[in-house]
């Protein structure tokens, strides 16, 4: 058993096609604000777990640190995330990078997702994504960093 | 991952994928790829190393300046999971040998679990489905079932894919602490998931349990997600 065992394994699955392919331009970096979306599955305590292949999201508030992993895949590894959440969840270095003004700011809140869906990932083509896009523009987000895990 | 980056752009976002998988990635021609071959599971790269996550991080947002995509680059550092690494982790020895092992297993390392946790905060990734109390239980209804009690009859404390993973993370997170133990969870990430699966009496007992039922005919889906996907040989799902 090996991360490079499993990366083979999956390496030819499936994949969404899309015809139309959009490319932003976004203001200079240093002007930016930046929000994360990951597909780790991650929500807040107290919060409603992901089920197995759910396609809704949960919005993380960026102050809190009270962070959970729902993802239902058994095939990566998450000693490093209990170890470091910023190893999935970079928000302590975007808020340096924020201090650093390489960025201009951090968003208040970021967006999960969790991984491991149908391949044609309707639902979240139509619609959850797009829901989770609108929370973020109401935030005032120009650019968008996305982790897997 | 890559299919976010499609919506969230057409939505007028601009996107970073650090992306963990080079086959899929490279066919997704999302607008902003960084590809960092890091273990699944670590996409930033290392775990409480700020300077390297702080170089992924820039060398992705570096990508929002470019002037027309797709762009596909490749993050030069490696960190590469093949298998070799071992870590050095003793398990206590067993303390009342008239239990199941994998009871007095888990009953042992207990401590250990805690002082990780205290040591990262109090953050844990156990707790899915199962409590501490209940980690006991959950190794005796896996030990009827690896003895052949429909899994639906024995009395499992929760799903089978969640409690195993809850079993996985207690036992990883408890290998950290374990007196004499050299494991780093900075560095080592699979090779735990190893020892958790091949060396441990829980985990064996797991996996054991895992086979009963698919010898069973329990449903794909359900017997599957208890281990990674190469612990077994994919059968078509009967159901």
């Amino acid at each position: 058993m090996s991360d490079a065992d499993i990366k083979r394994a999956v390496a030819a699955i499936p994949v969404p096609e899309f015809t139309e392919h959009f490319f932003v331009r976004p203001p200079k970096l240093s002007d930016c604000t930046v929000a994360i979306v990951t597909t780790a599955g991650l929500h807040h305590h107290g919060e409603e777990a992901f089920t197995a292949r759910d396609t809704s999201y949960r919005m993380l508030d960026g102050a809190r640190t009270d962070i959970r992993m729902g993802h239902w895949s058994p095939n990566f590894d998450r000693v490093g995330f209990s170890n470091d959440y910023n190893v999935v969840y970079p928000i302590d270095r975007l808020r340096e990078l924020a201090d650093a003004g390489v960025i201009a700011r951090v968003a208040p809140r970021h967006v999960s997702f969790t991984g491991n869906q149908d391949e044609t990932m309707t639902a979240l083509r139509h619609d959850s994504g797009p829901a989770a896009a609108d929370e973020l523009r109401r935030d005032g987000v120009d650019v968008i960093v996305l982790t897997p895990v | 991952m890559c299919t976010l980056a499609h919506v969230f752009e057409g939505l007028g976002f601009a996107t970073v994928v650090l992306a963990s998988i080079r086959e899929q990635a490279e066919r997704m021609f999302a607008p902003r790829t960084l590809f960092c071959d890091f273990p699944l599971g670590r996409p930033l790269g290392r775990p409480s190393d700020p300077v390297f996550q702080t170089r992924v991080l820039e060398a992705g947002l570096a990508l929002v300046d470019r002037e027309s995509g797709p762009v596909f680059v490749d993050y030069p550092e490696v960190l590469a999971d093949e298998g070799s690494e071992q870590i050095s982790c003793a398990l206590p020895p067993r303390f009342n040998p008239a239990e199941l092992a994998a009871v007095d297993e888990a009953a042992a390392i207990r401590g250990a679990y805690e002082r990780t946790a205290a040591s990262n905060g109090g953050r844990t990734n156990f707790g899915r489905v199962l409590t501490l109390d209940q980690v006991p239980e959950a190794f005796r209804a896996l030990d009827r079932i690896a003895s052949g009690t429909p899994w639906k009859e024995a009395g499992l404390p929760g799903d089978p894919a969640q409690l195993s993973i809850d079993l996985r993370t207690y036992y990883c997170e408890a290998a950290v602490s374990l007196p004499g133990s050299t494991v780093d969870p900075t560095r080592s990430g699979w090779a735990l998931e190893r020892w958790f699966l091949e060396r441990t009496e829980g985990g064996k007992l797991l996996m054991r349990a895992r086979e009963s039922m698919k010898e069973a005919g329990a449903s794909f889906a359900v017997w599957f997600y208890m281990a990674p996907l190469d612990q077994t040989t994919p059968a078509a799902p009967a159901n």
